[in-house]
């Protein structure tokens, strides 16, 4: 099944951020093997190309990393990890927010919203 | 990263129609472009000529330097928009009859793509519906360990999941040395696999830019783009 890409974006942007994402989420783990760039590319439908260079700028960010003749695989530096979850976490909020403002919430009726939400769920 | 294939000045007359008009192009090895333009734009004129199949008016082609040639046709891998097959022959003669002719052609390829794709080597051609037969074509075409393969319009005749394996078929096969051209009117199908797009219009190049560059600067799709350049 190709990756569900945006048409208007480019793809290796978002090759990126769907890669942090399996990585947050925690499909891939620290020091996990990530299949070559063919069968990425293959896996996803897009060019291998493309697919290099995502992998390059997730190298670059120190995300991954390469072992000469042996892969690329995921850092295993658990800090940096934490560190893109919380900055993934605000984006998610500030969107959030913003969402809730533009139809008409200040911040404290969508925080006792929230509240409210979070502990119809418990029940 | 070396040029494959080169025109300059390529001028194509039929009688008073230009077909094509003082085009000039280069294709790097290891990239993937689509030529894409409306009907009757040029896109097959040029696919024949780079082909060998038509002679231009004026103007110079090179493919890794040679003239067109026999030497030009043994590195490019052509599927023409018609077939030229043998509808009688069953696909084993068929693929007998490319490995006579292509030192490249590699067999063990061609069957296992047509195992994976449940198509019996002893059909006939003239008995398999449309897609099937161009999904045969196609699988002749990849086959060869070319350094450039020319694609007129392959996905046209098939379905949506064939089309994504047809597609997967194509990354599969090709290697980062070699290129491919594909020329489509399904843009939307296949632009995320193209590195580069020409767009050519009455013979002309009207544009040639990366996938990556025309999202990134215009914030739109190729197709959404193709769409407004050629609107009617």
């Amino acid at each position: 099944m190709p990756w569900n890409l945006d048409s208007d974006r480019p793809i290796f942007i978002q090759i990126v951020e769907r890669i942090q994402m399996q990585i947050l989420s925690g499909k891939y783990q620290p020091g996990d093997k990530l299949p070559s760039v063919r069968d990425l590319a293959m896996e996803a439908a897009v060019n291998p190309n493309t697919m290099q260079k995502a992998l390059a700028e997730l190298e670059r960010s120190g995300l991954v990393y390469t072992q000469r003749t042996s892969g690329r695989f995921i850092t295993e530096d658990q800090n940096m990890i934490e560190q893109l979850k919380k900055e993934h976490a605000k984006q998610t909020m500030d969107t959030f927010l913003l969402n809730m403002q533009r139809i008409g919430y200040s911040k404290e009726e969508t925080l006792e919203m929230m509240s409210e939400a979070a502990k119809g769920e418990n029940a | 990263m070396s040029t494959l294939l080169e025109c300059k000045n390529l001028t194509k007359r039929y009688g008073k129609v230009t077909a094509l008009d003082q085009v000039s192009l280069r294709i790097e090895s290891g990239h993937i472009v689509g030529l894409l333009g409306p009907n009757g734009s040029g896109k097959t004129t040029l696919i024949k000529i780079i082909n060998g199949l038509l002679t231009p008016t004026s103007g110079e082609i090179t493919v890794e330097g040679n003239p067109i040639s026999i030497e030009s046709k043994k590195v490019v891998s052509y599927l023409p928009d018609h077939t030229y097959l043998n509808m009688n022959q069953r696909v084993c003669d068929v693929i007998g009859f490319f490995k006579k002719f292509y030192d490249d052609f590699d067999e063990n390829r061609a069957y296992d793509m047509l195992a994976k794709l449940s198509i019996n080597p002893k059909d006939r051609l003239k008995s398999m519906s449309k897609g099937t037969k161009e999904k045969v074509q196609l699988i002749l075409v990849m086959s060869r360990r070319a350094d450039l393969y020319i694609l007129d319009e392959p996905i046209a005749g098939v379905d949506p999941a064939a089309r994504d394996y047809i597609l997967n078929v194509i990354l599969n096969n090709y290697d980062q040395n070699a290129s491919i051209i594909i020329s489509t009117h399904l843009i939307a199908d296949i632009e995320n696999i193209l590195d580069e797009v020409i767009f050519i219009q009455n013979g002309q190049i009207k544009l040639t830019s990366s996938v990556e560059e025309i999202r990134a600067e215009k914030n739109m799709s190729v197709d959404a783009l193709f769409r407004e350049v050629f609107r009617c």
